[in-house]
């Protein structure tokens, strides 16, 4: 209306100032205002989504989760035939291969990155990052590929039997029974491969918010360089450490098509690391062509409610505790 | 009592000297240690980079063997016949291109509202579930693209799978598009202000112009991340042996033709998955290649 009134007044009156400034401003603050309102939308869609997201899974488990309850979590039934279903063999495999994942790959990549960002020589740390880095890059199924190929008869035929002959740990829980070859323990060593760039990048960017002084005074005092590292950067630098293990436990329960094609995949609760087993998301990768009847495909569904909550929970925990050494850091 | 004075004086001396002594040894043993325990870290880095190294080797030794023509031109194949992968390849593309679609406009319009509305609350809280929505398993994304598309028509499609890529390309996007718009200088944007412009054509042609090879790159990553996803197509794009072009349709990709054939008995396929693992990574590596060259050539100066 605005535009259409200054046009006919300046039709009207040609020897008045020209509109076009008024005008350019007027158009330029709705053009502001359907700017904001549009990026504004763009990122209102990530809550919706997310909450769509959460919803919709929930509602596919729901039958699940509404015909066997809480203990659905807690039973280790897993009878397609009669449709009894519980997840408590595939809740263990995830945290027992999670486990096994982070004991392995957290010392590697704690080292490493103290490695890159104190130790190493110049022209070899871009190098060693850029590889260390490339792990995250290779897809999943590569991983499962290898993994089954060769990792698993690698283990089968040369690391299992070091440990029950040579170290003769056969007669201990840990290491009884017969070694198929696709076990527990595959599946936490292809973990730790695949969480490793993850942990190993978060501490590198922690150690880099590490005050240069609080190096700088440890050597002062007559700290050796390796006192430097564990009494002054190490403490300084815990919490985020400890928020990118957590971010690699995110990342290890999640893990899906690698693990499926070496852990085994049995309904089965052993204590045994060389038994074959199964975690949530396999379950659900492995399972879902096979599904036949409604409750069973609602029992997958209800795992992967599961395993959201237990991702958004891992996460925000992690989040948190790299976001607050980085204030630490910033801080000082 | 006297008669300790003499030893005490001695055991005096010989406390100091045994304590120097002792420092040196302790200052010996502590340098040690030091030793040690960066040599260690040296060792981690040896270990970390070891399983790379052996992946590839296997990846190069027995993929290179098994790519050729056919691989390229022809559909999967029973065993004993020979066939390729061309439609999976084509599939995966199709795949990327839907998530694209839908990824890049919703990335990048929420990465700049992000970067404009920096420490607004709204901002925070849509930065932290960018993060939460990143940190979501993909299979968990699968059933939900599932759920709301495949499940109410009753039967698999393209579209499915590119909405759970979608799904896992947006976070990415988002993060890659704020980092790169909080680079550009606000006193180019304060330029653009000063020469008339409005604030959402500075936001636009200046600002987001000059972080285009940053998000470039960015949206370029989250391409090679999610042409190698599997566990989200399962029950989304669930695989085809044929060829499809339609986003109603069941479609194949690369990655669940590889875990097909990875599983089966089959040498022979055992084969073709290799040979499907190293295309993969290739064109993965070549996509993350290609995000550092758009950075650095075309777009070099614009960054400064």
């Amino acid at each position: 209306m605005t535009d259409v009134s200054s046009a006919i007044a300046a039709r009207a009156t040609p020897a008045t100032p020209p509109p076009s400034a008024a005008s350019r401003i007027e158009g330029s603050s709705r053009g502001d205002r359907v700017y904001r309102w549009a990026t504004t939308g763009f990122a209102l869609l990530i809550p919706i989504l997310l909450t769509f997201i959460a919803w919709e899974v929930f509602a596919a488990g729901w039958p699940a989760l509404k015909r066997f309850g809480f203990s659905f979590f807690f039973t280790s039934d897993w009878d397609a035939v009669n449709e009894h279903f519980g997840a408590a063999p595939a809740i263990f495999g995830t945290i027992v291969s999670s486990i096994i994942a982070l004991v392995l790959a957290t010392p590697l990549a704690v080292g490493v990155a103290i490695f890159l960002s104190e130790f190493a020589p110049t022209w070899v740390r871009q190098p060693v990052a850029f590889l260390v880095d490339l792990l995250a890059a290779i897809p999943s199924v590569v991983y499962g590929l290898w993994g089954i190929l060769v990792m698993v008869p690698m283990l089968r035929d040369h690391v299992i039997p070091f440990f029950k002959n040579t170290l003769h740990l056969g007669d201990t829980p840990l290491f009884s029974g017969p070694a198929y070859g696709p076990s527990m323990l595959a599946a936490g060593c292809i973990l730790a491969i695949m969480v490793l760039p993850y942990i190993s990048a978060v501490t590198r960017e922690v150690l880099a918010a590490v005050p240069r002084s609080q190096r700088e005074a440890a050597l002062a005092l007559g700290a050796t360089r390796w006192e430097m590292i564990w009494d002054a950067v190490l403490p300084f630098a815990r919490s985020g450490i400890i928020g990118g293990i957590i971010l690699g436990l995110g990342r290890a329960l999640g893990e899906t098509m690698a693990v499926t094609m070496v852990i085994g995949n049995r309904h089965e609760i052993s204590a045994s690391l060389i038994a074959p087993g199964y975690t949530m998301a396999s379950v659900i990768a492995n399972e879902f062509s096979e599904a036949t009847n409604d409750v069973h495909v609602s029992a997958l569904m209800a795992i992967g409610a599961g395993l959201l909550v237990v991702a958004i929970v891992v996460n925000a925990i992690a989040r948190w505790l790299v976001w607050q050494t980085g204030r630490a850091g910033g801080g000082q | 009592m006297t008669a300790s004075a003499v030893p005490r004086r001695a055991a005096h001396r010989s406390y100091r000297e045994e304590l120097a002594a002792s420092t040196q040894r302790t200052l010996a043993r502590r340098r040690i240690v030091s030793r040690v325990m960066i040599g260690l870290t040296y060792l981690a880095a040896v270990l970390a980079t070891l399983p790379l190294i052996l992946i590839l080797y296997y990846l190069i030794r027995v993929g290179a063997s098994s790519v050729n023509w056919s691989f390229f031109t022809k559909i999967p194949a029973p065993v004993g016949e020979q066939g390729g992968m061309a439609n999976a390849i084509v599939g995966t593309g199709i795949l990327v291109l839907i998530a694209s679609a839908i990824g890049l406009p919703v990335g990048i319009g929420a990465g700049l509202y992000l970067a404009e509305q920096r420490g607004t609350k709204l901002a925070n809280v849509v930065r932290f579930l960018s993060d939460v929505l990143n940190g979501l398993p993909s299979i968990v994304l699968g059933i939900f693209a599932w759920q709301v598309l495949v499940r109410p028509v009753k039967h698999f499609s393209a579209l499915a799978g590119g909405v759970a890529l979608a799904a896992m390309m947006i976070p990415l996007v988002t993060r890659a598009t704020e980092e790169m718009i909080r680079l550009v200088p606000v006193s180019m944007r304060e330029a653009a202000l000063a020469l008339g412009y409005p604030k959402w054509r500075t936001s636009l042609s200046v600002v987001l112009r000059t972080a285009l090879p940053g998000i470039v790159t960015g949206a370029l990553v989250a391409v090679a991340r999610i042409a190698g996803e599997t566990a989200p197509l399962l029950f989304t794009a669930f695989g085809n042996s044929f060829w499809s072009f339609s986003p109603a349709q069941p479609i194949a990709a690369l990655p669940m033709q590889i875990y097909t054939y990875a599983i089966s008995p089959y040498d022979e396929w055992h084969a073709q998955a290799w040979a499907g693992a190293l295309v993969l990574l290739t064109l993965v590596l070549v996509i993350s290649l290609a995000a550092r060259f758009a950075t650095r050539s075309r777009f070099g100066l614009g960054g400064d």
